[in-house]
């Protein structure tokens, strides 16, 4: 019997897989697929105060071993959630975690004041880094100060763990990891999308209404690996790793670069059981391996 | 809605790039509902990435029918499989054409562009059983695109063609065909799959003569199941719109909730 619990000090998972905002609904989706027990959490689609219109189609194109997303945090607000799916989502063990988006940095703290009451919930992520919002790609997340002072700002608000979610699009992922550290973030998790595009040669126009899209998938693994050790290695506080992971082996490569857990994103649309299919990967690789516990992986890196 | 792994193809047809795979699977083909479709991954590897959306075409009670034309890279993967091929599918997924009980002896027109025809084959059979007088109007760019005819006229189908190029039927476009029959025999609905301007201009009509029309709507889809809100669709609320799933809210939704694209 392997044991696959991590502690991120603020939160203990059952094990270190969670699902990634925007690829797993608000949770109930998955319902008909897995147990959602058996997975470690759930960070669910990101929150804005109130209902959110979202961009036009099309939102999605397909690129080779990725997909570009410009769907613009179409959902339902805080209220809507909170009295809808959060009781659905109380009757599971599994952690419940918030993706907190804002239009404004008041936004952000009106989240986070109206769900800081509400059971059930384990932890804020905060979307500083979704890149498909605001004009270019811009997001909170591509400048320090910006990253520090919301960072700082929310959790002043919350009673709850900040989770700061980082995004790719960055010269220096260190600088901007370690301004959320300082801002008082618990844990950081990255990486969001990266800043994309594609175009239709008959058309000459772009595959998305928007122009810009955010790449995940396969596609961007290696870059998010990377950007998560350098991470991992530069701050105090626990990192969740994501980005294109598929398989066990996937998710194992992240942790052995330092992050404490991981997110599973755009493989949930391919195969909705993805998020338990690694968690079994995990355990056979430690099962195989011979290791008790999958936290002694974590940071084992041999350079 | 489940997941099969295990689905396999019993039996294959090709014309040219259409196709139609007979997949043995009674998980799925118990509780389908014409207008519903699958998510079909084309690849175990991930290029390409994503599962394809495709309609139920026909269904038994341990098979479905996937009726498809070679559109990308997705489908041409898809074309390759043979028969005895395991397929992992999910399904049934969306929400299927709707019918009144009073739908019984009434004159229904099923109106098909292209690849558009595919669900409406399964409809057809649904709405006879429900005794429906079912008349199919299916339009194709020319002779090769109309590959089903025959096996409508097996099933016993009232079916006029249409070709763009006039190899076939009627002369024109399927819409003009379906004024034209309109103005002979006015039918109680209209259910209606195929390219979008041929759908706009079906629904035109279909305001115009008063006539309640169904549409099953096509898209790129991230998931099939609503999870990643990247199939959406303008929907009346109101006096605006408001973007509305295709694949959980739809894929068929009624004429008058939804809002058309402006051409070009």
């Amino acid at each position: 019997m392997v044991d696959l619990s991590v502690d991120l000090g603020f939160l203990k998972l059952r094990n270190p897989v969670l699902a990634a905002s925007g690829t797993f609904g608000y949770g109930l989706e998955f319902e008909p697929f897995l147990d959602l027990n058996a997975i470690g959490g759930i960070v669910v689609k990101g929150l804005y105060f109130g209902p959110r219109e979202g961009n036009p189609p099309p939102r999605l194109v397909e690129t080779p071993s990725g997909l570009i997303n410009a769907i613009g945090l179409q959902g339902v607000g805080v209220e809507q959630f909170a009295k809808e799916t959060l009781p659905r989502l109380r009757k599971y063990q599994t952690a419940v975690l918030i993706n907190v988006c804002g239009a404004s940095d008041e936004e952000y703290v009106e989240v986070i004041g109206y769900l800081n009451d509400q059971k059930g919930i384990s932890a804020f992520e905060l979307n500083i880094s979704c890149p498909n919002v605001e004009k270019n790609g811009f997001c909170p997340a591509l400048d320090p100060s910006s990253t520090f002072s919301l960072v700082k700002l929310a959790k002043q608000a919350s009673r709850l763990p900040i989770i700061a979610k980082l995004s790719p699009n960055v010269t220096d992922i260190v600088e901007i990891a370690k301004a959320a550290e300082e801002g008082g973030a618990d844990g950081i998790s990255l990486i969001n999308t990266i800043l994309a595009m594609a175009v239709d040669i008959e058309t000459q126009r772009p595959k998305l209404a928007n122009i810009f899209g955010g790449l995940s998938g396969p596609a961007i693994k290696p870059i998010a690996l990377r950007m998560v050790y350098q991470v991992a290695s530069a701050v105090k506080i626990p990192v969740i790793g994501m980005g294109g992971i598929m398989t066990g082996a996937d998710a194992l490569e992240f942790m052995i670069v330092g992050a404490k857990a991981v997110e599973v994103g755009t493989a949930n649309f391919v195969d909705p059981a993805s998020t338990l299919r690694i968690v079994r990967e995990i355990e056979d690789f430690c099962q195989t391996k011979g290791h008790d516990k999958i936290a002694d992986l974590i940071g084992t890196l041999k350079i | 809605m489940t997941k099969d792994p295990s689905a396999r193809i019993v039996h294959k047809q090709a014309w040219g790039d259409y196709f139609l795979f007979r997949i043995e699977s009674p998980a799925l083909a118990g509780g389908a509902k014409p207008g519903q479709f699958l998510m079909v991954r084309v690849s175990d590897r991930v290029y390409p990435l994503l599962r394809r959306p495709l309609s139920i075409h026909a269904r038994a009670s341990n098979s479905l029918e996937i009726f498809f034309q070679i559109a990308g890279q997705g489908t041409s993967l898809l074309a390759q499989k043979k028969e005895g091929d395991g397929l992992d599918i999910l399904g049934p997924l969306g929400k299927g054409f709707d019918w009144d009980a009073d739908i019984k002896g009434k004159l229904v027109y099923l109106v098909g562009g292209g690849r558009g025809i595919a669900p409406l084959y399964f409809l057809a059979r649904e709405l006879r059983t429900a005794g429906a007088r079912v008349k199919m109007l299916y339009g194709g760019k020319s002779l090769p695109d109309l590959p089903l005819r025959q096996k409508f006229e097996k099933a016993g189908l009232d079916v006029a063609c249409s070709t763009d190029d006039g190899t076939c039927g009627f002369h024109g476009l399927v819409t003009a065909l379906l004024q034209k029959d309109i103005n002979k025999q006015r039918p109680a609905a209209l259910f209606v799959c195929g390219p979008d301007p041929m759908m706009k201009k079906t629904a035109e009509i279909a305001a115009r003569e008063k006539i309640p029309a169904q549409f099953s709507l096509e898209s790129m889809m991230g998931c099939g199941f609503g999870a990643c809100w990247g199939c959406v669709k303008r929907i009346r609320k109101g006096d605006n719109g408001t973007w509305r799933k295709i694949c959980e809210d739809g894929p068929v939704f009624s004429g008058d909730e939804i809002i058309w694209e402006k051409e070009g």
